[in-house]
Formats: structure tokens, sequence, C-alpha cells
């Protein structure tokens, strides 16, 4: 079986379920992907299928990317994914794989990049509470003190201070499916996922189911 | 985003009759009570409209033994059964909080004649 789809975050919205709680949810356009390579454990030393999805003109992909491609004969993609199979003697290349893999209520690891916020300082990036606004203060964002003095005469590694926030590959796991689609092939998930709308989304079967 | 949009379109309650502010309504509400489900009716002023989508809510105001008792209910919420209007009121404003400050008398709204 294969333990994973890839697909586009389309945005966010509410529902109501039939006892009148509002859920809110996020709304992942998925699959369906196309089976564009299978490595097995005998050629590759592990078990996997890539996949690809969404569409993409054939002039805005190289030329060795194309030959990668013709192999499967299902056109052009703008992602190439790969995600482990139990056993990949059960596909073929050019295969569509869907949403036919989840089902309501099942819980899911959702892995996407994450907004970029650029050089970001320590409020934002790890939440400090920064100084007082007035009464004198002239410390209103700054982190601080970052460690003593003589002894360690160092700062201690991983000390959290401003930086590059945002733009990085998160997972957030255990997110349950609210409802499926499949005629649209849509997922609707409770909760956040990571990335902004039309962003790339990585959905698999959990790591630690609960 | 239309897909969304398109989500949100079926989400929503069309047998909502269109009411505002000053409207006298009264709401049946759904109780679940272990097994059984009964109706339960709230009566009251609308005091506030808001939201659009899927989100939106409205404010009932009444008083109940002297006390003013306010409830916001989710426009497009399942649990609502049923939204009577009772009469229709001539208000000057989209928000009438100020009914909040008022009682007996002053409290009075005049009703709206559909001409």
């Amino acid at each position: 079986m294969c333990r994973g789809l890839i697909g586009k975050k389309l945005g966010m919205t509410a529902l109501f379920t039939s006892e009148g709680e509002y859920v809110p949810v996020t709304v992942v356009q998925v699959g369906p992907c196309v089976v564009t390579q299978i490595k097995a454990m005998s050629s590759d030393g592990y078990n996997a299928i890539q996949l690809g999805f969404g569409e993409r003109k054939k002039s805005r992909i190289n030329k060795p990317m194309q030959g990668h491609l013709k192999k499967s004969g299902a056109g052009c993609f703008e992602f190439l994914r790969e995600v482990p199979v139990d056993d990949p003697g059960e596909y073929k290349l050019g295969q569509t794989v869907d949403l036919d893999l989840f089902a309501i209520g099942e819980r899911i690891d959702v892995t996407g990049t994450t907004k970029g916020r650029g050089f970001a300082g320590v409020i934002k990036r790890h939440g400090f509470h920064g100084g007082k606004k007035t009464h004198g203060s002239r410390s209103h964002r700054i982190p601080g003190s970052i460690g003593c003095s003589a002894w360690p005469a160092k700062v201690i590694r991983g000390k959290k201070m401003p930086g590059q926030y945002g733009n990085s590959r998160k997972t957030v796991r255990n997110l349950e499916i609210v409802d499926i689609r499949p005629e649209q092939n849509l997922m609707l998930i409770k909760g956040a996922v990571p990335g902004s709308g039309h962003g790339l989304v990585e959905i698999k079967k959990p790591k630690f189911a609960k | 985003m239309e897909t969304i949009r398109q989500l949100e379109r079926e989400m929503m309650r069309l047998d909502i009759p269109s009411f505002a502010a000053g409207d006298t309504v009264k709401v049946n509400v759904k109780i679940k009570e272990g097994e059984k489900e009964r109706i339960q009716a709230f009566q009251g002023v609308v005091i506030s409209k808001r939201g659009i989508g899927t989100g939106a809510t409205f404010t009932v105001r009444k008083v109940s033994y002297g006390i003013g008792v306010e409830r916001i209910f989710p426009l497009h919420s399942p649990v609502i059964d049923k939204i009577e209007i009772i009469t229709r009121g001539r208000v000057r404003r989209s928000k009438i909080y100020y009914l909040r400050k008022l009682r007996g008398k002053a409290a009075r709204i005049r009703e709206r004649r559909l001409t």
C-alpha cells in the first residue's frame, strides 16, 4: 500500500457538523497522482514510488526530465515526490493513485513549506514577551541578556536569537480528515496545515498513530 | 478560491428569512437531551447581525424576569430549526446596542410599515 499522496493547499474555511459544531477546515486538492518511477528493494535498496502531480508545459521542462517522464507516458508534471510503499509490485508506471487511500475520520500527517517571514526578531520567531512599551523603557522588542559574563564566557549553543523564520519544511501530525470528495479530488482537513494557498503539501499516513 | 466559495455555499442555509436589527424574531433551537431532541424557542429583538458566509451570526436580546438575556446564534447553524419573524422594527442603525441601557417604555421599537 502507498503511504501518502501529494496535493495543493487551496485555503481555509469552516463548516458545521450535524451537531452544530463549527469546525475549521483546510481544503486541499489531493491528486490524482501518477506513478512516474518505481523503486524496489532489489534495485534501489528501499521500496517507494515516485508520484507526479500538477500540470506543466513540456517546454518548461528540461530534456533530462522529459526523458525521465517519458517512461511513465503520462505527460509532464509540476511536482515529483517519492512516497514509501509496502509492496512496489502493486504499482505500474503511469498508474493513477487517488484519494481512495484515505477514509473520513482517519488521522494523517501533513508536510509543507511554511510561509517565509524573512529575518525575524525574537518576539515573532520565538514568542519572547518583549520589554515595556512605556515608563521610560527603551527595550521594546530586543532579546535582552543572552548569557552570563566571565563564566562561561561564551553564548550557549542553541540560544534563541533573531534570524530567518519560516520558509522551512514542517510537518503537522495527527490531523483529522473531516471530509473527502473524490469527484473533485478534495480533502477537508481539520485545522491548519503549513504553507500558503497554492502551496504543495504531502499527505501521509500517520507516523505515530494516536 | 472558487472551490472554497462553492463549499461555503453548500453549507449555507437558504431557508433563513431575511431580517435586520430591530426586528423581533422567534428562534426555534434544537436541543439534544440524551437520546431525545426537542425544540426550544428564544424570542427577542435582533440587536446585531454580522459577518458574511458561513461565519455570519446574529444577536437576539430579550428581557426575562427583569434581567436582560442575549444570545448569539450562528446564522447558518443546523441547530436552528426555524426563525420566525414576529414584527419588523424601524430603527436607524444596524447595531442597536443602545437598547441595553433602556428599560420599559423607552425600550420600545416603532414598527415598520411595509408600504
